[in-house]
Formats: C-alpha cells, sequence, structure tokens
C-alpha cells in the first residue's frame, strides 16, 4: 500500500478505494502478512480485457510497422537531398 | 532495413476513450509527413489488409479526409472527418466517422495525434474520444473483425493446400 501511494503520488484513502474496488472484481487477491497486506494482480481476470484490446493493437502494430518503413525511406531521401 | 520499434500500445484510460502509443527511430516531421501525405498514407495505413482505394487529405482547418480500403475479403470500408486543429509536426485535431455504421456522423471521434521527439526519436500517442461507450466498444470491436478477416484468409490457403 505505501509503495504504491509513494509510486501513484495519489493520497492513501483514494488508493484504498482503488484497491476495495480492483479486489471486488477479481483483479488482485489480497492477503495479510502480519500488519501489511500485500496485494497481488490477478492476470487471469484482465485476460477477457486483454483479449478484447489485441486485435486492435494488433491492427496498429501492422499499420506501425509499415510505416517505419516509410520512414527510413524518407530518411535516405532526405539524407540524399542535403548532399 | 527498416527495424521495428517495437508494438503500438493501446489502452482504456476512460469508458469513451481509446489511446494508441509507438515510438518511432524518426524525426517528427517525417512522422507527420507520412501521417498527412496521401502517397505516404497509402504505403502503410491498410496493413497488410487490403488495399487502399480513396486517400483524400484536404489539410487545413475544416478541410476533410476519407480514407477507404477494400479488404482481402472483398467488402469496401470507409471512414471520413474534418480536421480541426492543425499544428505542423506537433499536434492534429481531426474527427473520424466509420461509414460502416447508420448516422456515423453523430457516433464520430474526435482524435488527437501528438507527436513529440527526443534525440531523434519520436513518441507519437493518437487519443481517440468517442462521444459514448458503445461507440468506442465498437471501434476497437472493428479491429477484431479485421483480425478474423486475417484469419478467415489464412484458413482459406490452409484449406487450399490441402486440396
Amino acid at each position: 500500500m505505501n509503495d504504491l501511494v509513494a509510486a501513484l503520488g495519489v493520497a492513501q484513502p483514494q488508493v484504498s478505494k482503488h484497491l476495495r474496488v480492483l479486489r471486488e472484481v477479481g483483479a488482485v487477491d489480497v492477503r495479510e502478512a502480519g500488519r501489511q497486506r500485500l496485494y497481488r494482480l490477478n492476470g487471469r481476470a484482465l485476460k477477457p480485457i486483454h483479449d478484447w484490446v489485441k486485435e486492435y493493437e494488433g491492427l496498429w502494430s501492422e499499420r506501425f510497422d509499415r510505416l517505419d518503413e516509410v520512414l527510413a525511406n524518407l530518411e535516405e531521401e532526405e539524407d540524399d537531398g542535403s548532399e | 532495413m527498416a527495424v521495428s520499434s517495437g508494438t503500438a500500445q493501446v489502452t482504456l484510460p476512460t469508458d469513451t476513450q481509446i489511446l494508441i502509443t509507438r515510438e518511432f527511430d524518426a524525426p517528427k516531421h517525417l512522422v507527420y509527413k507520412a501521417w498527412t501525405t496521401p502517397e505516404l498514407v497509402r504505403q502503410w495505413w491498410t496493413a497488410k489488409r487490403g488495399s487502399m482505394t480513396v486517400c483524400e487529405i484536404d489539410l487545413r482547418v475544416g478541410g476533410a479526409w476519407r480514407y477507404a480500403m477494400v479488404a482481402d475479403g472483398g467488402f469496401e470500408v470507409g471512414f471520413h472527418g474534418e480536421y480541426r486543429e492543425i499544428v505542423p509536426n506537433e499536434r492534429l485535431v481531426s474527427t473520424e466517422a466509420y461509414e460502416g455504421i447508420p448516422d456515423a456522423d453523430a457516433h464520430a471521434s474526435l482524435n488527437t495525434l501528438t507527436l513529440t521527439e527526443a534525440d531523434g526519436r519520436t513518441m507519437l500517442t493518437v487519443l481517440v474520444e468517442h462521444p459514448t461507450k458503445e461507440g468506442r466498444d465498437m471501434h476497437v470491436e472493428s479491429g477484431m473483425e479485421a483480425g478474423m478477416q486475417d484469419a478467415m484468409d489464412l484458413l482459406e490457403e490452409v484449406a487450399s493446400s490441402l486440396r
């Protein structure tokens, strides 16, 4: 919890609130360790969202791979032009 | 030989937004040029999923754009919109309507392209903002249809190789 507060720069009550919601939907698991509560990300719960976005992300990845090639050609042209 | 700078990162910051991020090994004026020049857009926009039939860019505030492609399966998909804000090489705000749905313009998203350069590399972000969550969800799923199309094409290849 303290780690999250430090990393996110958000007040502790807000972090608690978010963690509670994430726990309720099963996105994180929690266990007690002495006075600490340790949270662990539950990848399985997030998989449906990942799967949903994956194809769309794939389309953009393919576009950007081709854009890399277009940019490499443009850089070459620009270098030729400046000589 | 172009080296891929990694995959696109797609996140969903809110219920109505899509955020696409990618770094390029090129200065931002070239990324902007490749994004806004029809002959260049034609070379990357369809990915490997079809051929581009229309690529019109009237790059001024209030100017229109329209892209269309015939997917390998034979169906045509079109998109159009209007430029709202233009800061050359840095920022481009435009609307985007998917012509495949009824009342397309009412469901148009507002897209903001941002380019920031550091050490000759450019970080590209596109923030897509929809009026509704339903519209945003349909937009994400449009990628799935294209993916399905890829899968169908592969299936076809496999099937004909079995003849």
